[in-house]
């Protein structure tokens, strides 16, 4: 069960890999993502978005940054491990329909959920636009899939050694400014992206969708603990979610309960580091 | 009551038992004195996870069972929501013989140890105790849940376990959803009769709320593990990690995958908020979650676990059930300095275990009755700093029958914290109703069973808190043995 079927490197800390998961393969639907445990005893769960599914060879597609404690031991198995927990596929699907013209803006690692989504709104009809930004070349994932499915590609790089030089809020910008403004964004990334793209539609009117990747235990609705405040009121990200009306996302509220456990987190990644390297002596 | 050390306590029993003369009357054993659970001391405990009660000793255990009166009309059995002959068994551990009492138990309830520890017996079986009503006091009751976890732990750890044996195999499957105490009462019940049990658990461990709600300084999580593992050596198969709703959805289970019956016991698993101002800042917790995160994850283990939690100094708790105290216990353990249960009504209405509420104050849970929080307020960086409360009167009883909270005009103030863990209950889960077709809930998306736990779908049954709102593990077990005889019953057919 959970087998990592490939893996690859996509940049320095970014990671992209084949789990076998028959069931969640053929149940996921764009949108959805999973929880997972390297160890299921002193293990946290982590919730990662399923970037891609087969459904005929029954595996998932993880794309992860390895950040934290268990990212990065997730970054250190091997194909033919076993991943100790999966539980999925979780959350609600993106309402998929012929909305017209869609922008799809992705930031960094958010660019792997937001991949599903894109392809299926393409499948539905759709135009599809693509802004896809990073902080330089190497960190660009899912490039080549992107430009395969869209109707229209466009990178964004901090330092321009890629496609334009600038963040992804410029283009999305000009394309709300246009005669025909998109008829939906769907935006992806870090919060501070997300909430920047969602300010840069608000004036334009432009419904915009955002994924929120919050602190979560048991993904089903049982702890709370993934809650925001959209439009005044609370909603579980892992049952309600995990997109909603980017207009109506309490962005500041969210990126502070994402810093929870900001310190002891760091301390946990020193201790593994530090065990790391002492092993490795 | 002041702390008694478990040796003290020990001693004064065998005293007690080498003075008794047989036959013994009634004013005899009215005599005895009520046995004292021995626990671990409270300075102590409140810097450990350990099981706080002990359990009785042979000598302490046969002293109690002498002071039931065997009443012929047996009040006690009326009061348990699963019938148990609690006389009987009883009877069997004065005659110190605890094979057959345990043999007795498991006629009626298949998980003793548990509900031992966590029944509200007070309330159920010792609350028409007739040694009660003659000592005037429902605390002089037989201890009669002491004494159940009595023999089941003198079966686990002295008699050993018996796997129950199971009839031949019918070829018929039935899949259970949940694996808390309604899912396992189920799964024994009907495997039992030949059938094949398929046990789906959303999280990596099963169990329920005995492994991630009840913490272990009240359920010690080996004791639910020993119940599992019995399951399994009878042939229940396991599917962790796997949400019915989400991997697989119920009309699958039953035309795709081959399940003849199902058994729904998802839980209460969605927590309640009070909607009140602050309630999203940093350091505010369901209860849930700061439980599951202590237990289940085992945050608790700072060292250890990858899961954190917060490092609070001063904790507030809301709510007055047993969940709460569960809450409240756990930061005390966490090394909070302070923590405040906060409580809209007084102590005699608190919903909680009456040993519970004392074991929380002996470890030093700060009460704060008729008071109850109006907002929660935080700093720059939304953490929480304080909260702002209201003192409370009590009027007229309203429709539970429990006076009603009236809130005092111009009564608030406010109290620093720096943590709320906010345990005023739960509501049912929705994912089960949401992805079954044809599935009737009601107004509080429970779900409708008729008299012998049959939901509105053929085949599809259901039980424990998804039914019955948020219960107790007993009630749960009830309602699990109907729907298991009737799935029975139905698959006989």
């Amino acid at each position: 069960m959970n087998r990592i079927i490939e893996k690859r490197k996509l940049s320095e800390t970014v990671f992209w890999m084949r789990v076998d998961a028959p069931l969640i393969a053929q149940e996921r639907k764009a949108g959805q993502f999973i929880i997972l445990q390297v160890d299921d005893y002193f293990g946290e769960r982590i919730p990662l978005t399923i970037a891609d599914a087969d459904s005929t060879n029954g595996t998932i597609t993880l794309i992860f940054q390895a950040v934290g404690a268990t990212t990065i031991r997730l970054s250190e198995m091997d194909v033919g491990e076993e991943i100790a927990a999966l539980v999925g596929p979780l959350g609600t699907p993106t309402h998929i329909e012929k909305f017209g013209t869609v922008v799809c803006v992705g930031g960094g690692i958010g660019v792997a959920p937001l991949y599903p989504i894109a392809q299926a709104l393409k499948a539905a009809g759709n135009k599809l636009i693509v802004i896809m930004g990073a902080r330089n070349a190497e960190l660009l994932i899912l490039e080549e899939e992107m430009r395969a499915i869209a109707d229209e590609l466009i990178i964004c790089t901090d330092d321009g050694s890629a496609g334009r030089k600038g963040l992804v809020t410029a283009p999305l910008k000009e394309l709300c400014e246009l005669s025909e403004k998109p008829d939906l964004a769907v935006a992806i990334g870090p919060p501070i992206m997300m909430k920047f793209c969602a300010e840069t539609t608000r004036p334009y009117d432009v419904h915009t969708l955002v994924s929120l990747n919050t602190i979560m235990i048991d993904g089903t609705g049982m702890c709370g603990g993934c809650r925001v405040t959209v439009g005044g009121e609370t909603k579980f990200v892992c049952v309600d979610g995990p997109e909603f009306d980017g207009h109506l996302v309490d962005f500041e509220n969210m990126m502070n309960r994402l810093n929870s456990y900001k310190k002891q987190e760091q301390d946990h990644v020193c201790r593994l580091t530090n065990k790391i390297e002492e092993g490795a002596k | 009551m002041s702390y008694r050390p478990p040796q003290e306590l020990a001693d004064e029993a065998i005293e007690l038992v080498s003075k008794i003369e047989k036959p013994l009357s009634p004013r005899d054993r009215l005599a005895i004195p009520v046995q004292e659970m021995p626990t671990q001391d409270p300075a102590v405990r409140r810097t450990n996870m350990d099981e706080v009660a002990l359990g009785y000793t042979l000598e302490e255990a046969r002293l109690e069972a002498e002071r039931c009166l065997q009443c012929k009309t047996a009040p006690c059995v009326a009061g348990c929501p699963v019938g148990i002959d609690i006389p009987g068994f009883i009877k069997a551990i004065a005659e110190e013989d605890n094979k057959r009492a345990i043999d007795i138990i498991k006629q009626s309830s298949l998980l003793p140890a548990v509900c031992g520890r966590v029944c509200p017996q007070e309330t159920q079986c010792q609350a028409p105790c007739t040694v009660g009503k003659s000592l005037k006091s429902v605390d002089k009751a037989v201890s009669i849940g002491r004494l159940e976890r009595y023999v089941a732990d003198w079966e686990r750890d002295v008699h050993g376990m018996q796997p129950l044996s199971t009839k031949p195999d019918t070829g018929k499957k039935v899949g259970i959803i949940g694996t808390g105490p309604a899912g396992l009462t189920v799964a024994v019940d009907v495997r039992r009769e030949g059938h094949q049990v398929v046990l789906f658990e959303a999280f990596h461990k099963p169990g329920g709320v005995m492994v991630y709600g009840i913490p272990e300084f009240r359920l010690p999580k080996a004791i639910v593990q020993k119940e599992i593992d019995a399951l399994v050596e009878m042939g229940c198969e396991l599917r962790a990690n796997y949400v019915v709703g989400r991997t697989r959805k119920i009309p699958d289970l039953l035309k795709e995958d081959g399940f003849d019956a199902l058994f729904i016991a998802s839980g209460a698993g969605l927590p309640r908020f009070m909607n009140l101002e602050g309630e999203n800042l940093v350091g505010v917790y369901s209860a849930n979650e700061y439980l599951t995160r202590s237990n289940l994850m085992r945050a608790y283990d700072r060292a250890r676990s990858a899961t954190p939690i917060s490092e609070s100094k001063k904790v507030a708790v809301f709510g007055g059930g047993n969940v709460a105290m569960d809450a409240a216990r756990t930061a005390v353990r966490l090394g909070a300095s302070e923590v405040h249960l906060i409580y809209r009504r007084t102590e005699v209405e608190m919903p909680a275990r009456v040993e519970e509420v004392a074991h929380a104050k002996e470890e030093g849970v700060i009460f704060h009755l008729l008071q109850n929080p109006k907002r929660i307020l935080g700093d720059a960086q939304q953490h929480v700093t304080h909260i702002e409360c209201l003192r409370y009167e009590l009027g007229e009883p309203d429709d539970s029958g429990r006076r009603r909270p009236i809130e005092i005009k111009g009564s608030e103030f406010e109290m620093e914290v720096d943590t709320v863990i906010v345990a005023i209950g739960n509501n049912s889960n929705p994912l089960i109703r949401q992805t079954t077709p044809g599935l009737e809930t009601n107004q509080w998306g429970n779900i409708v069973v008729d008299e012998n736990g049959k939901t509105s779908i053929d085949r599809i049954y259901a039980g424990g808190d998804i039914v019955l709102g948020a219960a107790t593990v007993i009630l749960a077990m009830g309602e699990g043995r109907k729907a298991a005889a009737a799935i029975n019953t139905m698959l006989a057919q």
